[in-house]
This record gives C-alpha cells, structure tokens and sequence, in this order.
C-alpha cells in the first residue's frame, strides 16, 4: 500500500463538489455584503432626496389679489417698485434701499422681495417625497378640509435660487450662497497649508531621514494623529489660531479693524491641520511606491538626492500624492466638530470677502437646520446636503481630472 | 621584446567593505587596465556587485556600510574626505542588472544626465552621438519623443548604456547587465561591449562564465572564506588564464562547473 493517498473516483467526485459549495457560500457571503453596502448607500441618499422634494401647503397673509389686480407674476420691474413702495413702512424700504438700490435691483428680485414682505408666505405644511409621490390623494383631500385657503404646490427645495441666496430666519428664502462660499475658502485655505507642509514631511520622512528611534516615534506619531478625534483639532484650533495667533487670523496685523480671530482663516488652518497627517501618509505610500530602480538611475549618473526627488521621485509619485490630497479635501469639506469650536457663525448673510471675514459652512447650516422646530428648516437641510454632496463630488472630480492629466503615460 | 608597462585605469587597495559588523568584502587588491573589459565572477552571494558598486559609491546609500582601504583614480582615493561621491558617480557610469530607463522619452533619458551635470553643447548631437554609440540610433530615431518604456528589454538596456557614455565617464561598471535579457539581446550588448572597450575601461559582474570568456580580457574570480563568510578576490589574471590554466583549485572546479 501506498505510504500517501488521494481520493479517487467516486471519493474525489464528492471531494470537489464539497470544494466547490465551500467556494459558492463564500461568494454569497461577499455578495451580500456588497449587497449591504449599497442598500445602505442608497438608503442615505432617498432618505436626503426624501426631504428635499415633496408637496408644500401655503397660505397668504395678504390676498395678491387686494395688493395688486393683475397677478403678481405678470408684473414688470416699475410696477412691482411701486408696489414695494407702497406697501412697505417708510423705514423699512429706506434700509432695503440703502443695502442696495431698489431702482437697480432686477425685477426676480423685486418680486422675491414683494412676496416675502409685503404677500409673506405662510408655510402651512410640507410633506417628504415618498408621502408626495404614494399618497398624494390622502395629502390633497387633508389640505382641502384643513386649509381650505392654501395653496398645495409640489416642489424642489433644492433651487438655482437657493444656491445665490444668503442665509434667511426664513425658510422659503433661506439659501447657501454664504455658506457654500464659506467652504470653498475653507478648503482652499486647508490644501493650501496640508498640500506643501504634508508633502514636504513625507519627503524628508521618506527620502532623507535615516532609520532612527526618534524617526520611528515620530512616524507613529503621524499615524496616530490621523485618528484622533476632530473635536480636539478644534480645540487646538481654539487656542492656537483664534487665541494665540489672533493677530494674524484676525488680520489686524494686516490692518483689518473689525474682526476677531473666528474667522475663516482660522477654521482653513485648524482643518489644515486636521487633514495634515492624511496628506503625509498618502504622500509617504506614493513616494513608497516609486521604484528605488529609478532612484538607483539617477544616482548612477551622477545626480543629488534633491535632483532625484525632485525630477523623477515626485513626478512619479505625484498621482499617488493627489489621491490623498482628494481624501484630505473631502474630510475638510466634511468636518463640522472643529467649525462649530472655532467659531463658526450660524447666522450670517455677508459673503465671506477675506481670509479675514467671518464664516459659515454648508455642515454648520445643515446641523443649524436640523436643530430648527419647523419641518420646512429640515426640507432645506436636506437640499443643503444635496448641495454639500454635489460639492465634494465636483473637488473630487477635478482633482481626479488633474491628476490625470498630471499622469503621463511613460 | 620589452613588457609594455600596463596602464591602470582604477586600483584598488586592501579594499574591505562593510555591512555593520559584517565583512563583506575582504582585502581586494585589483589593478583595472585602461580599455580593457574586466569580468568579475563568482558563486552567489561572494560580493560581486558589493564590490562593483564600491567603485562608484552606491554603496553610500545602504544606511550601515563602511569602506576600509583606498579605491584609486588617478591615484586619487575615492573614498578621500574631500571626494564628492556625486563627482565619482558621473566618471564611473554605472548599468544595472535589471534595465531602468527614466519614465521619460527617449531623448530625455539621455538628455536628462547631461543636462543635471552641466553639459553646455549641442544637446541633440549628444542625444545621437550617445544612441549611435550603443547601437541604438538606428532603431529609435524616428521615436526619441516616445516613452522609453515602449521599448524592449535590449533596447532599454541599451538605452540605459547610451544614457551612461552621454556623462562621458572613464569607467563603465555593468551589474550583470544581461541577465534579464534573451539570448539575441545578450549578443547585442556584448558587441556593444568590444566597441565601447575603445574608449572607456569596462568592468563586468557576471554570472555567465561563458559571457566572461566570450567578452572579457581580464578576469577576477572570487569566493567566500569559509570560516567568515567574507568574499574576496581569489585569482585575478587574463582571462584565458583564468579559463584554461588556474592556480587555484577552487577557480578551476568553478570554471568547470564542478564547484560545489
């Protein structure tokens, strides 16, 4: 007999088949969670498309009818400033006026004006998507009985209007415009101090540092740093930037009188911060990945070390390092913890005009939003997260259309 | 009929290189002639290369190695306080074992060395002059601005020969420059070889004992002391001598496949 056996035949028939269910369960298990995984992405997104659509019932504390004889949305321009002149006190047009001229402001905008000043539009009632679509019988007959007066209109929260509009204690005005503003600087602020300085470290880290215990220490460090909770970034922010370095932040060193240091150049910096150690491992992996065959080329033709990075190291590993930067970008755009510590406005309808310039952010508005009683607030914070999604999807798609474009195919 | 008096490109004195404590390699005395292709060969791990990449000093960058004895240039020591290692990297070229052109056009992975080292001329002159001079030219000059990636490995190979004459240094040092090429491209480098042994002194690592024989006219054999593990330099002479009448025993059982 041999010393070694295999199954045969009948034996090794079963044997495969046994290989093969073992092979087929896993398989499920992997599709499932893939399964899981998109169910619970897609449940993210209805559940947002959920409160950003759907009917709305209004009313008009002032009939159209008794301001104007001809419908409101057939006027022009003159007649609605007469209207406006009208109807509003004396005071009140006075402040709108100096804001900025009535006589040049465009007829949409008189009209916005009209409707929220003088007709005010009274939100009775609003309904999320699903409800709108499933049951709009039930929705309509409930409004007939319960305001017999109001106006049932489906509609999109998520406007062109309410990207170009600031902020509004109400909600049927209320847009992102200072908010959307203020991320854009935040972001642009945050890449602009993590992109050098991160990947500057990764390269001494990676190229010159010799294997030491400090090095060693340091580089755990890095790696810890990167998860450390975002609360405590903006603690740092706090003290550091709005505190410390409130000279510089608030820009009185430059001459700006009217500004403490919340402003959005301290939250840039604490975000910068923040996205720091993402940006410097992203950056060491790519620079990893470069093959020392490259390296070892250079050397051999007699170039520096700082040739060597500087012309075939970074270019190399330049996508790699891309890659992380559009991680950091979408963290920042994303961080609402250290905002909220640093000192980010919730109220505020002045675009920000400066680094020095007080600040909001889309997740500071959506969590402002949520916090409101009144549903319509949570209708907005829902389009504001569509607006906030858009964002990062549009920074991560032109960092991806840099990067290859920056890729070239040697 | 008087001996000529040999010239010597690159010697080399009581050469001991370190790893740490490790001694890789031991007392290597070798006097390189000028314009001579010099092979060195050897079993596995004996500090070929080691010694190899002593000349031109990448052994710097293995963070722990260390150099004792002279490596003479002209008499100069290449490991002297005041030699710059950037400077003996670009009059010793160096071609790797595995070909590894820049991820750059053809034109600029010779242009690039030159251009780093200060060259002052005529650049697309050197770009083909450096081409022609690795018989290369003819294949690529209707491509220089495409990648050098889309070349085959020979032609990369050569490539990477080309880009080091660009530097114009004395000494070519070749880590097995063939090993990861076919046996059509091996040829190719190693006619490549009796041109450039014109003008430039040759020094080989090789595996390929025939390679030796075919391409080199001096040959150094080296082995491992058993007891320390360090490789040293056990015979140096013509390599016909080396081939068909060894001193030492050991050199013959490995010339003759009977080692080990």
């Amino acid at each position: 007999m041999a010393k070694y056996t295999y199954p045969q035949s009948q034996d090794l028939q079963n044997f495969v088949n046994a290989r093969y269910r073992t092979a087929w369960v896993w398989q499920l298990v992997f599709l499932s969670a893939l399964l899981i995984a998109i169910l619970s992405l897609s449940a993210l997104l209805l559940n947002v498309a959920d409160g950003a659509f759907g009917y709305v019932v209004y009313e008009f504390k002032k009939d159209p009818a008794t301001v104007s004889e001809t419908p409101l949305a057939e006027l022009t321009q003159p007649q609605l400033l007469a209207l406006l002149q009208e109807n509003l006190s004396k005071g009140a047009y006075t402040k709108l006026d100096k804001e900025s001229p009535m006589e040049k402001r465009s007829r949409d905008e008189l009209y916005n004006l009209l409707i929220e000043r003088v007709i005010q539009i009274k939100i009775e009632k609003t309904y999320n998507l699903f409800d709108s679509l499933l049951h709009a019988d039930v929705i309509r007959a409930e409004v007939a009985e319960k305001y017999p007066d109001a106006t049932l209109e489906f509609r999109s929260w998520l406007t062109p209007a309410f990207l170009t509009t600031p902020m509004s204690s109400k909600a049927e005005f209320a847009g992102v415009r200072t908010a959307l503003l203020g991320s854009l600087w935040l972001v642009a602020i945050a890449v602009a101090l993590a992109l050098p300085v991160g990947v500057g470290a990764a390269i001494y880290l990676q190229e010159y540092a010799r294997k030491s215990f400090i090095n060693n220490i340091i580089q755990t460090n890095i790696n810890n740093l990167a998860g450390v909770p975002s609360i405590v970034y903006g603690m740092l922010g706090l003290a550091i930037f709005v505190r410390a370095m409130e000279a510089f932040t608030s820009g009185a060193i430059f001459g700006v009188t009217d500004s403490n240091g919340r402003t959005v150049l301290s939250a840039g910096l604490t975000m910068g911060i923040l996205v720091l150690p993402l940006v410097i491992i992203n950056a060491q992996e790519a620079i990893k990945a470069v093959p020392d065959s490259i390296r070892q080329a250079a050397f051999g033709v007699g170039a520096t070390r700082w040739q060597t990075v500087w012309h075939h190291v970074l270019p190399s590993a330049m996508p790699g390092i891309l890659t992380g930067s559009i991680l950091a970008m979408s963290r920042a755009v994303g961080e609402t913890a250290p905002l909220i510590i640093v000192g980010a406005s919730t109220f505020i309808s002045i675009d920000p005009a400066s680094p020095f310039s007080k600040f909001t952010a889309l997740p500071i508005q959506v969590y402002q939003w949520t916090a409101r009683a009144q549903a319509e607030f949570h209708n907005i914070a829902a389009a504001a997260i569509l607006v906030l999604l858009a964002l990062l999807l549009t920074l991560n798609a032109t960092a991806i259309f840099l990067r290859n474009r920056l890729q070239k195919r040697f | 009929m008087q001996p000529e008096t040999p010239q010597y490109a690159i010697e080399t004195r009581d050469l001991s290189i370190f790893y740490g404590a490790f001694e890789a390699v031991k007392g290597v005395n070798l006097n390189i002639e000028k314009g001579k292709i010099t092979a060195i060969i050897g079993p596995s791990g004996c500090g070929k290369s080691t010694l190899l990449r002593a000349f031109n000093r990448m052994n710097d960058f293995v963070p722990t190695s260390r150099v004792k004895g002279e490596i003479l240039l002209h008499g100069v020591n290449l490991y002297g306080k005041e030699i710059d290692p950037v400077e003996v990297r670009r009059r010793l070229g160096m071609v790797f074992q595995k070909p590894n052109p820049f991820p750059k056009s053809i034109y600029e992975n010779i242009a690039w060395g030159a251009r780093i080292n200060g060259f002052r001329g005529n650049m697309d002159e050197l770009v083909e002059e450096s081409l022609r001079g690795a018989a290369l030219w003819d294949e690529v000059k209707d491509k220089l601005k495409q990648s050098a990636y889309a070349l085959s490995g020979g032609q990369q190979q050569r490539l990477c020969i080309a880009r080091t004459i660009a530097i114009q240094p004395e000494i070519i040092l070749m880590d097995e420059p063939a090993s990861a090429l076919d046996p059509i491209s091996t040829l190719r480098i190693e006619e490549l070889m009796q041109e450039l042994k014109k003008n430039y002194t040759i020094l080989i690592v090789t595996h390929n004992m025939q390679q030796a024989a075919r391409v080199s006219d001096y040959t150094a054999m080296m082995m491992l002391y058993e007891d320390t593990r360090s490789g040293t330099v056990i015979e140096f002479d013509k390599t016909d001598v080396i081939f068909t009448r060894p001193t030492d025993k050991r050199t013959e059982d490995y010339v003759t496949g009977r080692f080990g």
